[in-house]
């Protein structure tokens, strides 16, 4: 046996491949402080949206209860009166829940929602200790009411 | 380590604080309890315990590019002798639940239960005859996370809050000494449940 070719010479190409990838540039996304760029069509947690003026696009048509492979929405709807208006339209959700654990973010919900109101969204940080808190209620869903800027709309 | 569990708190009320002492925390071995607590928490070894597509997520989670080494679980076991955690990463049929009991009750207290993904969790799509509803009938389990699959990012989330959960922990209460003796019984959707956890553990 020739220790020099037999042995260091292997040792040495070895160690060049572990120096190389050493040396070349770090692919880990130290997660908590160092996010991944998310890709333009991620799926997850849903947004119900609002129109620029504030109402609500859900109709509570229940479209994307029946889109939905798992069965993991509720809604309930009631109608729109003058004095409480929460949408354009004749009828409103009046209760609108997720089952965030069983779904699936296949986003069928988004496709079959005829006013654009449910929309998934880039907010993966879902894990919880309970089965309970996974039922994402209207209020959680819904996006906050636009604020408005006074000044500039000449009300002050 | 200790700065990205505190981001991750700040960011996430749902968390548990750590008890202080007013509330009834334990004076002897309060000092104790942190020193064990850190060593528990930085040295999870999960079992392998993929049983279907989530498992890639898993072990996608586990390489470079995310690399659970950072948190010192990077040594999946493939003995439940050795392994503190339990990832069940995919749907967990109703011949595999006896299995699953088994090597739950194999591993050494203290032990921890991570359910990923819908289908492991509470059956996701897979609401059949086949497949239990939710990893929890069978085993008590400590992190759920949604996603069909959970990207690894929303895995490593998962972790860090069961390390949180495990930094809350006291070691005057006994916890992992007494035997979990009940486990949370959930129903399924047609009222019964899928195995009872009291035969697999006698
Ligand atoms: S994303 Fe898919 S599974 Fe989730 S609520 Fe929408 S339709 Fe249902
Ligand atoms: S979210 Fe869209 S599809 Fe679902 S009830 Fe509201 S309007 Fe109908
Ligand atoms: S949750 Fe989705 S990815 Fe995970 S095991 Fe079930 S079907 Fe597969």
């Amino acid at each position: 046996m020739n220790i020099v070719r037999d042995v260091l010479k292997p040792i040495g190409k070895g160690l060049k491949i572990t120096m190389r990838h050493f040396l070349e540039p770090k692919d880990t996304v130290s997660y908590p402080e160092q996010r991944k760029e998310q890709f333009a069509r991620t799926r997850w947690k849903h947004v119900l949206l609002r129109y620029e003026n504030g109402l609500e696009r859900c109709i509570g048509c229940s479209l994307c209860a029946g889109a939905c492979p798992v069965r993991c929405i509720y809604v309930e709807a009631a109608d729109n009166t003058d004095t409480e208006r929460y949408s354009p339209g004749e009828r409103y959700a009046k209760r609108y829940e997720i089952n965030l654990l069983r779904c699936i973010y296949c986003g069928y919900c988004q496709d079959a929602c005829p006013t654009g109101a449910i929309v998934l969204r880039e907010d993966y940080e879902l894990a919880d200790y309970t089965r309970e808190s996974f039922i994402a209620t209207k209020e959680m869903l819904l996006e906050p009411l636009p604020v408005r800027d006074e000044v500039a709309e000449g009300v002050k | 380590m200790d700065t990205r569990v505190q981001e991750i708190v700040l960011r996430d009320s749902s968390t548990p604080a750590i008890p202080n002492l007013e509330m009834g925390g334990n004076v002897l071995v309060t000092r104790l309890d942190e020193i064990v607590n850190w060593a528990r928490r930085n040295s999870i070894f999960p079992l392998t315990f993929g049983l279907a597509c989530c498992a890639i997520e898993m072990m996608s989670s586990a390489a470079s590019r995310f690399d659970l080494a950072r948190f010192g679980m990077e040594v999946f076991r493939a003995s439940p002798r050795q392994a503190d955690l339990m990832i069940v990463a995919g749907r967990v049929s109703k011949k595999m639940a006896p299995v699953l009991r088994q090597i739950y009750d194999q591993m050494p207290s203290p032990k921890w239960v991570v359910s990923m993904g819908a289908c492991a969790s509470c059956g996701g799509i897979f609401n059949n005859y086949a497949i239990v509803q939710g990893v929890d009938q069978i085993v008590p389990v400590d992190v759920y996370v949604p996603g069909c699959p959970p990207s690894p990012d929303a895995l490593i989330y998962a972790l860090i809050k069961l390390q949180q959960k495990i930094r809350t922990q006291r070691l005057g209460m006994l916890l992992e000494l007494t035997p979990r003796t009940e486990t949370p019984a959930l129903e399924t959707s047609d009222g019964t449940r899928a195995i009872e956890a009291s035969d697999a553990s006698k």
